[in-house]
């Protein structure tokens, strides 16, 4: 994760605007023809975007703090979306999809000073097209909405990371496959805990999804406990990582070749088959109108509660090693997790420090802990440079982040009764 | 919940408090039922709080010297309980080291929480007012709930200060360093260590006794989850089956090699002996004098040693070995030089012999070196051998460490350490008790 935390220390809320533009009182938009209102010469009226299958040209990189409209005008041939996103990439601050080739709408979101990225997706899958920088500057914005206009808000976003996180795995998975089907390991082997990390992130909505989760995700040992044929990326793990002669399973006690053997060509070809078809089951599901009702129905309480299951997947799972037996790769999906659950955090961590003293003074706590999290976290590597395997860490370096795991997860689990006061 | 709370900290430990673990300010208007205890003994605990003060004597007026489960001591006192308190049957240690990121305000406020929070559960009541039960369906309750129903079982919770928590590295941690005093240093290596750090030092530490151990580890989960962010769990050891007695009407208990040790241990009582070997003395040597008060004066040293016992080999040695060893008689605890177990060791005749356990570590063949010892047995499962993984956890406190660097120097020739290995080893301030009110540790930091 990135160093630089606008997101933590400058939480923007903004209003999802595609269909509907939420006012929040006293945010009123500035006259889309003034510009430099605050004599910085930043736009901070209309700013006009225009999207292609290749480009996502902005008028202006910079603008000042307040209520910003983008009028997204869609030049190509592909019906495309458009993101503000926090500096880390990850994290959306506004929105507008399902914009139609020839077709225009507008985003107007409020957004407080910080470091950004501008993103068009062409296509509505990938990592998208024209990735920019964009900043803001000015005076942080008082927000004044009510809770129920904020927590809808989060929801919205939430809808949104997920989305985003979905469409680009997709690809990524079909990458991946192609490279395990072609018998290319090496290339595959690089590519598996990347992949992952997508899924990683948004795991709490892929496990609420039934058996989803356990086509993909499940290990051997327990798509064996449960009689499942077993599918998805671990059994495609074992096959790159092919274990020597006489390793135990997870469980510590099941020969590695009890009940299995390296898959054919044929079954490779299968197996891809199967995870590709799973993660667009996946992909349609949160393209889907039943998602959207589904995390209404949830509230956003199912958000920070989100944050917190994340936390407790690394502390069960992956701080364990028992999550990447074969590949030793369970540092990205940890990374992966923590990056999911702050996220979750960020998008509710305003509603938090509206509840006084005490809820800034939690918010605060929430933010060292994430900090102190990472930074521990960074000493092992990173998801663009790498992670060392598992076996690297010793027993002393998986206590210290067990620690932090608690630091941080203590204060974490007040956050929902916070939130919902 | 089954009790009553019986203080006015209702308020300030309110249910929705986001803070980490319990509110200072909780501190401040410490239980009514911890200053009613002050006067009357023993206060009554979760199963029938609500009756006030039992008047109960210390000891909860059963026989055998042993408490009624409602026994409650008091928290508050000139000295910490859990050390004259007459020994529980359960031990829950926790040694405990501070984030890296811990500010002396962190400390303090931990010292605080952990006061309030101790203060409560001594009395047998939930951790906070909210405790298990009372807090919001969306938060976590403050108390874990383990102890629900379950009366204060004679619990005591010991805070100690380790020499780390002044100064690591030459690295003044807090603005204390200069207030540690020379004494708290780690022990010097010792004939036949096999020390692990696993099982050694801590920046701070928390002694639970109880004599239901679901209580004992109920104290130290709460208070670990206190402290959280602040600190977190060095090391900790669980004991049971006390191997010394602080009060006249307990029987010596036997360690796991079947003999009774320690028979000679100061107790709670012996007001002389325990000024004159373990409550460390104003403008004494070992009282923290540095550039302000005596801030240990009152308090004590802590030493704990964890003790593996070779417990295959010892079973396989001759009963007149094995009093050999000890310089006991196995069915009473007699000396071998004659009369019951509380008659005084001859030595020098040779009925005794010069290298067995009593011989050495005497007070008489110690220059009077005495310490109160208030060490469990300890059985943690099997160990990769199939062996008992068992011993004894050596606890005791006296107001010279030098004491039991003596002693056990003393012991470097004993015919038991071909029995026994010392794994872990840590030293301890404990700082001295407090008035209703008060935290411990306000001396050091005031």
């Amino acid at each position: 994760m990135t160093p630089t935390r606008p997101s933590a220390s400058v939480p923007a809320i903004v209003t999802v605007a595609a269909a509907a533009v939420v006012v929040l009182a006293g945010c009123v938009p500035n006259n889309p023809q003034s510009s430099g209102t605050d004599g910085s010469g930043a736009a901070s009226g209309a700013l006009a975007v225009t999207s292609d299958d290749t480009t996502c040209e902005i008028s202006a990189a910079e603008a000042t703090s307040g209520t910003l409209t983008f009028d997204v005008a869609n030049s190509g041939t592909k019906v495309t979306e458009f993101y503000l996103m926090a500096a880390d990439g990850l994290r959306i601050v506004g929105e507008v999809e399902n914009i139609a080739p020839g077709a225009s709408r507008t985003l107007t979101v409020t957004v407080q000073p910080g470091d950004y990225q501008t993103v068009c997706k062409p296509g509505m899958i990938g990592a998208g097209v024209g990735r920019a920088d964009f900043t803001v500057s000015g005076e942080r914005v008082e927000l004044t909405g009510e809770d129920a206009e904020l927590k809808q808000e989060a929801i919205d976003l939430y809808a949104a990371f997920v989305k985003d996180q979905v469409a680009q795995l997709l690809p990524e998975t079909e990458a991946f496959v192609d490279l395990y089907v072609a018998g290319d390991d090496e290339a595959a082997r690089a590519d598996f805990p990347l992949v992952r990390a997508y899924y990683e992130r948004i795991e709490p909505v892929a496990e609420a999804l039934g058996d989803l989760d356990p086509r993909i995700d499940y290990r051997e040992v327990d798509a064996v406990a449960e009689g499942l044929d077993w599918t998805g990326f671990h059994r495609i793990e074992k096959d790159l990582w092919e274990p020597a002669p006489g390793a135990l399973n997870s469980d510590g006690e099941t020969d590695a070749f009890d009940g299995w053997t390296p898959s054919t060509p044929e079954e490779r070809a299968e197996l891809g088959r199967l995870l590709v078809a799973d993660v667009t089951e996946l992909y349609d599901f949160v393209h889907s109108d039943d998602f959207t009702t589904f995390l209404s129905d949830q509230g956003v309480d199912w958000i920070s509660n989100g944050a917190i299951g994340l936390l407790d997947e690394v502390a069960t799972g992956k701080i364990t090693g028992e999550e990447d037996w074969w590949s030793g790769t369970d540092l990205y999906d940890f990374a992966a997790n923590v990056e999911g659950s702050k996220m979750a955090f960020s998008l509710v961590e305003d509603l938090a420090s509206r509840k006084g003293a005490e809820g800034e003074e939690l918010v605060g706590q929430i933010n060292d802990g994430y900090a102190a999290l990472e930074e521990a976290l960074a000493e092992h590597g990173s998801l663009t440079t790498g992670f060392v395997a598992y076996s690297e860490l010793t027993d002393a370096d998986k206590k210290q982040l067990s620690d932090l795991i608690n630091a941080l997860a203590e204060p974490l689990s007040k956050l929902t009764t916070t939130v919902l006061e | 919940m089954t009790s009553t709370d019986p203080g006015p900290d209702r308020g300030p430990a309110g249910p929705s408090t986001p803070r980490r673990g319990i509110s200072r300010r909780g501190v401040l208007g410490l239980s009514a039922a911890g200053a009613a205890a002050l006067l009357g003994g023993a206060a009554v605990g979760r199963a029938t709080a609500g009756i006030g003060p039992a008047g109960l004597g210390p000891l909860g007026g059963s026989g055998a010297g042993h408490a009624a489960p409602t026994t409650a001591y008091p928290f508050e006192g000139a000295h910490q309980a859990g050390i004259t308190t007459p020994v529980q049957d359960h031990l829950h240690f926790a040694a405990f080291d501070l984030s890296s990121r811990a500010t002396r305000d962190d400390v303090v406020e931990l010292l605080q929480d952990w006061t309030y929070a101790a203060s409560r559960l001594t009395q047998g009541l939930d951790v906070s007012a909210t405790g298990a039960l009372d807090g919001p369906e969306s938060a976590p309750p403050d108390d874990t709930g383990e102890a629900l129903d379950l009366p204060a079982s004679g619990l005591t919770v010991t805070i100690g200060l380790g020499p780390t928590l002044f100064e690591v590295d030459g690295e003044d941690r807090f603005g204390i360093a200069a207030r540690r005093p020379a004494a708290l240093a780690p022990l010097p290596p010792f004939l036949g260590d096999a020390l692990s750090t696993e099982w050694s030092h801590g920046d701070l530490c928390l002694q639970a006794c109880a004599d239901d151990p679901q209580v004992a580890v109920h104290a130290i989960r709460n208070l670990a989850r206190i402290a959280f962010g602040r600190a977190h769990v060095r090391w900790s050891q669980m004991g049971f089956g006390r191997t010394s007695k602080t009060s006249a009407a307990q029987a010596t208990p036997r360690n796991l090699f079947g003999f009774k040790d320690g028979t000679d241990n100061i107790l709670g009582t012996e007001e002389d002996r325990l000024a004159e070997h373990v409550w460390v003395a104003p403008g004494s040597a070992t009282a923290g004098a540095g550039d302000a008060a005596d801030w240990l004066a009152g308090g004590s040293y802590l030493v704990s040693r964890k003790i593996e016992m070779l417990l295959e080999p010892w079973d396989r040695t001759g009963l007149g070995e094995q009093e050999r060893v000890f310089g006991r008689d196995k069915r009473v605890g007699a000396p071998l030089s004659g009369g019951d177990e509380f008659t005084a060791p001859v030595f020098g005749d040779g009925r005794i012999d010069i290298a067995s356990h009593v011989h050495l570590a005497h007070p008489t063949n110690n220059a009077g070196a005495t310490m109160l010892r208030r060490g469990y047995n300890y059985v943690d499962g099997t160990n990769p051998l199939g062996r008992l993984d068992a011993g004894l956890f050596f606890l005791a406190y006296v107001n010279d460490p030098d004491t039991f660097v003596q002693v056990q120097r003393s012991l470097s020739t004993d015919l038991l350490n071909e029995y026994i290995r010392h794994i872990g080893s840590a030293i301890f301030a404990v700082p001295p008790g407090i008035e209703p009110g008060g935290w411990i540790g306000e001396t050091l930091f005031a």
